[in-house]
Order: structure tokens, then C-alpha cells, then sequence
């Protein structure tokens, strides 16, 4: 009896502490803005997060330094993705909730986008998906506080189509491995669905759809080879990529077949010279660190410089999104205090974004005033050796603007699809050098 | 009994009221609830000396059908998904139990392991029809009847959850009082001696399974209910583990103990989540094995060894 | 299906068992004579992983016999240091419900898990010198790589032949299998139970880190591995009967061989197939398959 009073007491002392703690509500101008970022920081997708988190730090910091936005600095709140779902989601909530975060980027994996953007929606707080593909997670919704600073699926994958039929139109037979999950489906469907439209005596020869994650893709690899398809296809990602593409060359598996990885150029300085010459890569969005145009932009250099200080590394795609969407938010909060000559209130901030013209590292992009979808040009190219560069870089680079590959506002992307003409493949343009 | 009973409802009262002032504890309250009806059921099993290691996989079924059900059939109300997806998980446990009671011990673990991991594999690979890895995502119905908001349907369901935790404690301790209840604990300290007494040990055991499988369905749809989402990790081995992890920690011998754990573990993972994230596991290890070493029969035993000593027995 | 996928979905299946069996060999080993399912025996896979390629990372290159040399060392040295720690816990826990150790090592598996993330943290790890140094083979148009195709199945052969000679023909082996049969009637010989038990766990916990240190250099090690490893080679072990060594081999066999085959033809079914073989023989033969009978004490 007494032990379960102690018990009793014990644990509404300890929540009565905790309340002290969270009680203070947030004023007009708040002292600090809280921006919660979720990114992979475990696992083997954290190859692709870590340096997104590490975009963000150093952007905040110099953010801040010039003295935040209107004056009042950032605090970021970093959130890991791989954690897996659910506890990613009670992590979010409480994000929101008990910090009061104002604003929040979520996430990189479209399965935690799909997840997490009702619940953005429902507790009324800005919700950025600043790198998650798939155009389910806000298509049809209706959404007042989602928004997309970067492309979505439907624009990567059809653009990819126009791109594969460009350089490399002669293939009969086609493979794919993709990573079991929301963008590795979704995205195949789109290909798929665009590909055989254009191209009808293509033959898909077989479908690999390996674990999120999975360690080991030698059984993908040995069925590939006796397949021996023309092209292998794979919107893998990550660490998942590194090892998928170290086996399949250890196996030789890259030279018998085309190599098509529309978002290979995440993992290229990692592949080193386990890359050969030829394989087709893409870079979700215009996102290289090499990029024709913008070899001598003042922003670009100078961030890739820095970047390459502080991590040795390159920029990869995932750091590019990242800032991509944090200029967003700078720009969005710049818009709405000057419209409401003052802080903005959550649905004045969401209403910024709508129709928001921005600029990341490389080309502007836009924010459609319909559906809160972000138009993104989209960079493809072929791998080949460099004397400056102890991994493979991209040659013949070229870009398709985001018009012509993606869903219209308003229109649904199945039956959209259906109406894609050849008319795309002539959108794949050469980059113009500066 | 009494006495325990009316603690019981003053403690769920003051974590009622704590979770209605403090908004962002109702959902790790509610979850709390959840863990402990389901580490209820691992504590039913318990006292037929078994140990399931898969009963994660009843808590994954009620989840996907209230979620299933929650996204195709949208006029459902919340309280009629809640029994669906209990029900579910109680027919799944019907005609898993008739097979698994066969077996005691280690076998009877490993076969319930073996039946959760299939469920896990297949709800994992499934894309087109459970959402894969992902998951199926739960719209919010209405709740008796009611339209509510996100905070009235997070309020409501808490309430729901103190007062279903209430009842199954009751429910159960009332079980574990009866006859067969108390046959029960005999399948663990002779079963052929009870056997000669006329009575089926597999009938038993069976009814036994049934109830935990219905106390974990419960615990899924709730948990369904207020987090939103279900995934197949609801269903993984881990999950099972917390559950016997918490009913040790509790104590099996009187059914609040699984909600004394349940509560101590989710604010104890909280807490060390927030206080040394990244040693969060270890922690929680550590204390599983203190607890184990020191209060074999959890933290309730503490309370029934203090009533003998306080009585007077040996 | 034709000849050539049938030789291929063997060839891929039996790769996969040879590394399952030389995981679940440890556990197996361990329950047959302490009579402990060994839930941290994830972490001894993962650890010996780990330990394996930070060796090779640290050996950076060298020669093919310098790698393994490392691989075998790592594990020897991880099963020696883990080993001891859990035996050295499970002996406070010696004369509890055989539930009470069961969990017992959960926790310690669960401490392992986060001692893991301390040391090695959560990027992945890829080395994989040794088995570029291997090279490869050509079998019908298909390139292996030696390290998969011969070197993982002969190491699991032959450390299952060393095991059955070590068992059945030296002394301390022979003592172990007494123990093993029956522990009081083997004491009551004068064999010293505690110290076999010891043995035991430290060569079983070797052998779980082999598994993990002969499989890092074909997959990237990142945490979770541990977990997803030992429920496969629960699977293993419990289908072929606990404490089974030959029936382990086998199973592993039987388990790879159907999991490739999925592969090449049903690809959906591939992570199913492991656990619908184990309720199935546990249905019809709870014991697993390997198992004596025994008779049941009242």
C-alpha cells in the first residue's frame, strides 16, 4: 500500500516537473525560431542524410551570425529517420508539441513524407518536404501547410524516361531494382507506365524490389546475370546503392548491362573508381557540384568550397534540397512579414509559400500556388573518368525543365500519364556552359 | 481485491487528470495503457509458466484492420473499429491457439516467434495491399458517435484507454481468481497432475491464449487509433520482447503489475531518450537485468511481499 | 524451369547456408549444452562483424592471408571477450527459471545494441578486400565471386568437421557431450560442469562472431543487423531441433537452397520462406527435425 502511493506520488511529482518545464507559450515575435529537420542519421541510408544535417548546421550558423531572420536567430531541431516510422512519428509530434517548433522539414524518405504530412496538416504547423519524391504525399490532398521545395517523382521519373530514350534509345529488354518502399514502387510505376507508352516493344525482364536497407544484393545480382538484361534500372539511394552497385561490380554485372541510376550522383564520390565509364546517372534536380551553369556562381562556389572544408566531401544532391528548402524558408519569411508588416502567424507563413520563387544553389525554382508543388529543372549524365578527381564525374550533361514532365495542378497523375507524347524527349536539352 | 481495484481507479484517475492538463503526455499515456494491456496478456500466459515471443503479431492485426477498415469503410466509428480489430486478433488466436498449445517452453516461444515473423515478412512485402514497410495510415473516425478534433479524439481516447485498462484489470484478476484461472497456474507447476484431475490442460492453455490474444488485439487497435499508423514493426520480435520485458517488470502476479511496468517503461524510455539518447537500449537492459536479480517477481511482487509481511505469514 | 537456373539457384543457395550455418551453429551449440537460448548471440554476429572490419580497415590492404588472418582474429577475440561477459552474467542467474535467462540475455543483447552504436556508430561499413582479393569464377555465364561461392561454404564445412572432431575426439570434447546429455550424472564423473559451461559459451560466442566477421566483407554492417540475424537463426536452429549440430547443417542447407529459389522464382516470397518452413516442420515436429525423442519426466 504505502509502496504504491510512493509510486503514485513518485511519478506526479516527475510530470509535475516536466510541466514547469514546457509551460511557457511562445510570444508574436518569438525569441528564437525552432525549425524541426528530419534526416537519416542512422543505417545505411545516413551516407545521404548526414551530410544534408551537416548543409543545415552550416547554413544556420552563418544564418545567424547575420543576425537570423528579422533578427531572430534559428534553432534547429534534428530529428533521425531511422529511428523507423512510428517512433519517428511520436518524435515529430513531440517536436511540435512540446517544443513548439514553428516550422518543420520533413523528411527524406517518401514513406515518412506519406506519413508525417496529415499530421503536419492536422496540428497546423508549415511542413517543408524538403527531399521525399513521392507525389502521393501531397497530390489530391488539399494541403494548407505542405508544401514541396524540390520536384516530385512524376517530374524525376518522366524526365529520367525522356532522358534513357535520348542517349539511349536502342534496348530491348529492361530490369529494375528497387529499393521495397514507397519511392522504390511508386517511382517504377511512373517509369514504367511512361516507358512502355513510348517505347512498346520494350521488355521488362524481371522486377527485384530488396528490403529498405537490405545488406546483401548477391541473389539480385545472380538473377540479373542470367538475364542479362540491356539496361538495369534503379532509383536506389544511399548506402543501399553503394553496396548494390560494389556487388554487382565485383561481379561484372556493370559491364553486361547499361547501368540507368537516376540518383546515382548521391553516391558517385563515395563509388569512386568502383563506377565504370557509361553508366547514365541522374541527380534529382539540378543538383551537381560540377554543373555547367553554374561552375562560376558566386553562391554556388563559394558554398561548395566551404562545404568541402568542413566535411571533405563534396555537395551531394540531399545538400543541395536541404538548402534549397531552408532559402525557402528564409524567403518565405521575408515575404510574409513584409505583407504583414510584422512576425507572421502560422497561416500567414503558410500562405507565403503558395506561389514562392526561390533560389537553392543552382536554378530558381517555384512553388506552385495550386497544390503547394515545387518545380525543379532536373539534370542528367554520363559517367566518366576525371584527372582532377579521384571518382567518376559527369560528361554530356544535360537538363529537362519541369513543365513538360509533370502533372498539371488540379489533374490526377495516372490518367496524366497517359496522355505523355514523345514531344518530352525533345525537352532534354545540352547544359549551357556559363 | 477491492482495495487493489479502487487503488487501481485512483491511480488511472490522477493519470487521467495529468494527461488532460498536460497535452503532449495523453499520446505516451495512451501508449503506456496499450503496452500494458498487452503485457497483460504475456502476463495471462505467464501464469501457465509459457513465454510467447510472438504476441506482437495480435497487436499488428487488430492495428491493420482498424487502419484497413479505417480508410475503406470511412462511416465506421472508432469504438466499432476498436472491436473489430479485437475481434480479429481474437479469431487469429483461436486457430493459432488450437495448434500451439501442443507445445510448452521453449517450443511453444519459438513456434509463436515463428508465426509473428511470417505475418511480419509478409505485411512487410505486400506493398500493393498493406503499404509494404511503410504502412497503412489510420483515418481518424468519428468516436461514439462523435465528429472530434485532434485533441477532443487524443483526449477521448485517453479517456477510452483508463477506462478499457480498468475493466481488463478487473476482467482479468477476476479470471485469475476463478477456477480457471487457478488451474491455469497449475499447467506450469505440475500439468499431468491436472490432467489426472480430469481437467484439459489444452483446453485450458487455449482459453488462456484466446484472452491474451484478445488483451494484445485490444492494445493494437488503441495504439492504431491514437498514433495514426500502423507498420509491419508493430508486429516484429523486438515488440513481443518489450511486452514479456514489461510483464516481468511488473509482475505477473496480480494483473495491474503489467500496467505498473508499462507505464514505468514508457517514461523510463523517454526519459533516457531525451537525458542520454543513443543509451537508451542499454539502460533499459540494465534494468531488466536489476529487476530480474533482485524482484524475480517484478515490481508487484514488492507490493504482495509486503501485504504477507505486514499479515504476518511465514 | 531450365538446368542452368536450377544450377545457379543452387549454387546461390548453398553460399547463403554456409554463412547461416556457421551463426546458427554457435547458438545451437551453446543451448545443446547449457541449455540457454542465447538472445545476444544478434550481438556476437554484429560485434564480430564489426570487430572484422575495422581490423581490415586498420590492416588497410595487405595480402590474402593477412585478411583472413584478421578475420579469424577478430572473431576469436570477440567471442572471448563477449563470451566471458555473458557467461560471467548468466552465473548469477544459474539456478532461475530458464524463461528468467532467456531474458536475462534480451537485456544484455539490448545493452550490447546501444555498446555497438557507442564504439562503431551508425554509418555503414563496406570492407570488402578480401573478397576482391579472392576473384572470381565463371559458372554458366555467371560471375561468382570465389569468396561467396567456395571459400564461405568450405569454411562452414570445415569448421563443422573441426567441431565433430573436437567433440568426439578429444578429452574435453568428450566431456562436453557428457554434459551435454546429462549434466548431474556427468558431475557426479567429476567433470567440472561450471568450467565445460564456461568452454562452451566462450566457443559458441566465437563462432556466432565468425559468422559475423566471415559475412562483413559481403554486406554493409549498420545497426539492426543483430536483430534481423537472430531471429533467421532461430529459425535454423529451432527447425532443426535445439542442440542439433548436423541437424543445423542441414536445415541451414534446406533454408538456403529454398530462399534462392524463391529468389529466381517467386522474388516476393524470398524473406517469407525461412519462417514458413519453421512452422511448418514445428507443427508436424515440434522438437524439430533432428531431435531424439525424449521421454517426458512427471
Amino acid at each position: 500500500m504505502f509502496k504504491q502511493t510512493v509510486l503514485r506520488v513518485g511519478v506526479l511529482a516527475a510530470f509535475s516537473l516536466v510541466a514547469l518545464h514546457g509551460a511557457v507559450q511562445a510570444a508574436e515575435k518569438p525569441a528564437e525560431l525552432k525549425v524541426g529537420i528530419t534526416t537519416f542519421l542512422s543505417g545505411s541510408a545516413s551516407v545521404f542524410g548526414v551530410p544534408a544535417r551537416d548543409a543545415a548546421q552550416m547554413y544556420i550558423e552563418e544564418l545567424n551570425a547575420k543576425g537570423g531572420i528579422d533578427g531572430v536567430k534559428i534553432k534547429p531541431i534534428y530529428i533521425d529517420e531511422g529511428v523507423g516510422g512510428d517512433r519517428l512519428l511520436s518524435e515529430y509530434r513531440r517536436v511540435v508539441q512540446e517544443e513548439k517548433a514553428e516550422l518543420m522539414l520533413a523528411s527524406i524518405s517518401s514513406g515518412n513524407c506519406n506519413t508525417l504530412a496529415p499530421v503536419a496538416e492536422d496540428l497546423k504547423v508549415v511542413n517543408l518536404m524538403w527531399d521525399c519524391g513521392t507525389e502521393k504525399a501531397l497530390e489530391g490532398h488539399g494541403y494548407r501547410y505542405v508544401f514541396r521545395t524540390q520536384a516530385n517523382a512524376v517530374t524525376e521519373m518522366v524526365a529520367a524516361v525522356a532522358y534513357l530514350l535520348k542517349v539511349n534509345p536502342d534496348f530491348k529488354t529492361i530490369a529494375v531494382v528497387n529499393q521495397d518502399y514507397a519511392w522504390g514502387r511508386d517511382s517504377w510505376d511512373i517509369f514504367r507506365t511512361v516507358l512502355t507508352q513510348l517505347k512498346p516493344d520494350v521488355k521488362v525482364v524481371a522486377e527485384l524490389f530488396p528490403k529498405f536497407g537490405a545488406p546483401d544484393f548477391s541473389a539480385e545480382v545472380s538473377r540479373l546475370q542470367v538475364l542479362r538484361p540491356d539496361v538495369v534500372l534503379s532509383t536506389s539511394w544511399g548506402g543501399d546503392l553503394d553496396t548494390f552497385v560494389r556487388q554487382a561490380s565485383q561481379r561484372g554485372l556493370l559491364r553486361t548491362s547499361k547501368f540507368y541510376l537516376p540518383l546515382g550522383e548521391s553516391s558517385l564520390e563515395r563509388l569512386g573508381q568502383t563506377l565504370p565509364d557509361g553508366v547514365l546517372i541522374g541527380a534529382r534536380g539540378d543538383h551537381y557540384f560540377l554543373h555547367p551553369s553554374y561552375l562560376n556562381d558566386e553562391k554556388h562556389k563559394t558554398f561548395v568550397a566551404k562545404f568541402k572544408e568542413k566535411t571533405g566531401s563534396y555537395p551531394i544532391y540531399s545538400v543541395y534540397h536541404m538548402v534549397q528548402a531552408l532559402d525557402a524558408m528564409v524567403a518565405a519569411y521575408d515575404k510574409a512579414i513584409k505583407q504583414n508588416a510584422g512576425w507572421p502567424s502560422k497561416e500567414q507563413l503558410a500562405e507565403a509559400f503558395r506561389g514562392l520563387e526561390f533560389r537553392g544553389l543552382t536554378s530558381a525554382v517555384t512553388i506552385r500556388p495550386e497544390d503547394g508543388q515545387g518545380m525543379e529543372e532536373q539534370l542528367f549524365g554520363i559517367t566518366t573518368t576525371s584527372s582532377e578527381h579521384s571518382f567518376k564525374v559527369l560528361k554530356d550533361i544535360m537538363i529537362v525543365p519541369a513543365e513538360p514532365v509533370t502533372t498539371p495542378a488540379g489533374q490526377h497523375t495516372p490518367d496524366w500519364l497517359k496522355t505523355v507524347t514523345p514531344t518530352i524527349i525533345d525537352a532534354v536539352k545540352p547544359a549551357q556552359a556559363q | 481485491m477491492r482495495l487493489s481495484m479502487i487503488v487501481a481507479t485512483v491511480a488511472g484517475v490522477a493519470l487521467l487528470i495529468t494527461g488532460l492538463s498536460m497535452p503532449w503526455l495523453k499520446i505516451p499515456l495512451i501508449l503506456s495503457f496499450c503496452y500494458g494491456m498487452a503485457a497483460l496478456g504475456i502476463g495471462v500466459l505467464l501464469r501457465a509458466g509459457q513465454i510467447s515471443f510472438g504476441h506482437a503479431m495480435y497487436a499488428c492485426i487488430s492495428g491493420y484492420v482498424v487502419a484497413y477498415l479505417s480508410s475503406h469503410f470511412r462511416g465506421l466509428d472508432g469504438a466499432l473499429l476498436i472491436i473489430l480489430g479485437t475481434l480479429a486478433s481474437i479469431a487469429v488466436g483461436m486457430l493459432v491457439g488450437a495448434f500451439v498449445v501442443r507445445y510448452r517452453e521453449i517450443f511453444f516461444g519459438m513456434l509463436n516467434l515463428a508465426i509473428s515473423m511470417v505475418l511480419f515478412t509478409v505485411l512487410g512485402k505486400f506493398y500493393a495491399y498493406t503499404g509494404g514497410t511503410d504502412g497503412l495510415r489510420v483515418q481518424r473516425p468519428t468516436l461514439f458517435g462523435f465528429e472530434l478534433g485532434r485533441t477532443e479524439f487524443e483526449s477521448a481516447l485517453l479517456v477510452l484507454a483508463v477506462i478499457l485498462s480498468l475493466a481488463v484489470i478487473w476482467g482479468v484478476q477476476r479470471y485469475f481468481r476463478s477456477s480457471a484461472g487457478e488451474a491455469l497456474a497449475a499447467i506450469k507447476t505440475n500439468e499431468t497432475r491436472l490432467e489426472y484431475l480430469g481437467v484439459s490442460a489444452k483446453l485450458l492453455l487455449w482459453q488462456g491464449y484466446v484472452l491474451s490474444a484478445g488483451l494484445c488485439g485490444l492494445a493494437g487497435s488503441l495504439f492504431g487509433l491514437s498514433q495514426g499508423l500502423v507498420t509491419p514493426e508493430m508486429g516484429y520480435w523486438l515488440r513481443s520482447g518489450e511486452f514479456v520485458f514489461i510483464a516481468i517488470l511488473g509482475g505477473s502476479g496480480h494483473a495491474v503489475g503489467a500496467f505498473v511496468g508499462a507505464l514505468l517503461y514508457e517514461f523510463l524510455k523517454m526519459y533516457a531518450a531525451a537525458l542520454v539518447s543513443g543509451a537508451w537500449q542499454m539502460i533499459l537492459g540494465v534494468t531488466l537485468i536489476v529487476i530480474i536479480y533482485f524482484l524475480p517477481k517484478g515490481l508487484v511482487g514488492l507490493l504482495s511481499e509486503r501485504r504477507k509481511a505486514l499479515r504476518g505469514d511465514a | 524451369m531450365s538446368k542452368d537456373i536450377l544450377i545457379l539457384a543452387l549454387l546461390d543457395g548453398v553460399s547463403y547456408a554456409g554463412l547461416l550455418f556457421l551463426v546458427a551453429l554457435g547458438l545451437t551449440f551453446i543451448f545443446g549444452v547449457v541449455r540457454i537460448l542465447n538472445v545476444a548471440h544478434g550481438s556476437l554476429y554484429a560485434c564480430g562483424g564489426y570487430a572484422a572490419a575495422t581490423l581490415g580497415l586498420w590492416l588497410g590492404g595487405g595480402s590474402l592471408g593477412v585478411s583472413l588472418a584478421a578475420l579469424i582474429g577478430s572473431s576469436i577475440v570477440v567471442g572471448i571477450v563477449l563470451g566471458t561477459l555473458l557467461m560471467l552474467l548468466l552465473r548469477r542467474f544459474q539456478d532461475r527459471d530458464p524463461i528468467l535467462q532467456l531474458l536475462v540475455t534480451f537485456g544484455a543483447f539490448m545493452i550490447f545494441e546501444d555498446l555497438q552504436r557507442m564504439i562503431w556508430g551508425t554509418q555503414p561499413y563496406f570492407v570488402a578486400d578480401v573478397v576482391n582479393q579472392m576473384g572470381t569464377s565463371e559458372v554458366l555465364g555467371v560471375i561468382y565471386m570465389n569468396y561467396q561461392l567456395l571459400f564461405v561454404p568450405g569454411a562452414a564445412l570445415g569448421v563443422y568437421a573441426l567441431l565433430q572432431w573436437f567433440l568426439n575426439r578429444t578429452l574435453m570434447g568428450r566431456q562436453i557431450v557428457a554434459v551435454t546429455h546429462d549434466r548431474e550424472v556427468a558431475t557426479a564423473m567429476g567433470i567440472n560442469a561450471k568450467r565445460i559451461a564456461y568452454l562452451t559459451f566462450v566457443v559458441g560466442a566465437m563462432l556466432g562472431a565468425l559468422g559475423g566477421a566471415l559475412a562483413s566483407p559481403t554486406t554493409s554492417l549498420v545497426p539492426g543487423i543483430g536483430a534481423d540475424m537472430i531471429v533467421l537463426s532461430f529459425a535454423v536452429v529451432a527447425t532443426a531441433g535445439l542442440g542439433q549440430i548436423s541437424g543445423a547443417l542441414i536445415t541451414a542447407l534446406l533454408i538456403g537452397l529454398s530462399r534462392s529459389f524463391c529468389v529466381y522464382l517467386y522474388p516476393e516470397l524470398e524473406v517469407v520462406m525461412p519462417y514458413v518452413i519453421m512452422v511448418l516442420v514445428l507443427l508436424v515436429r515440434p522438437q524439430g527435425l533432428f531431435t531424439v525423442a525424449q521421454a517426458r519426466r512427471i
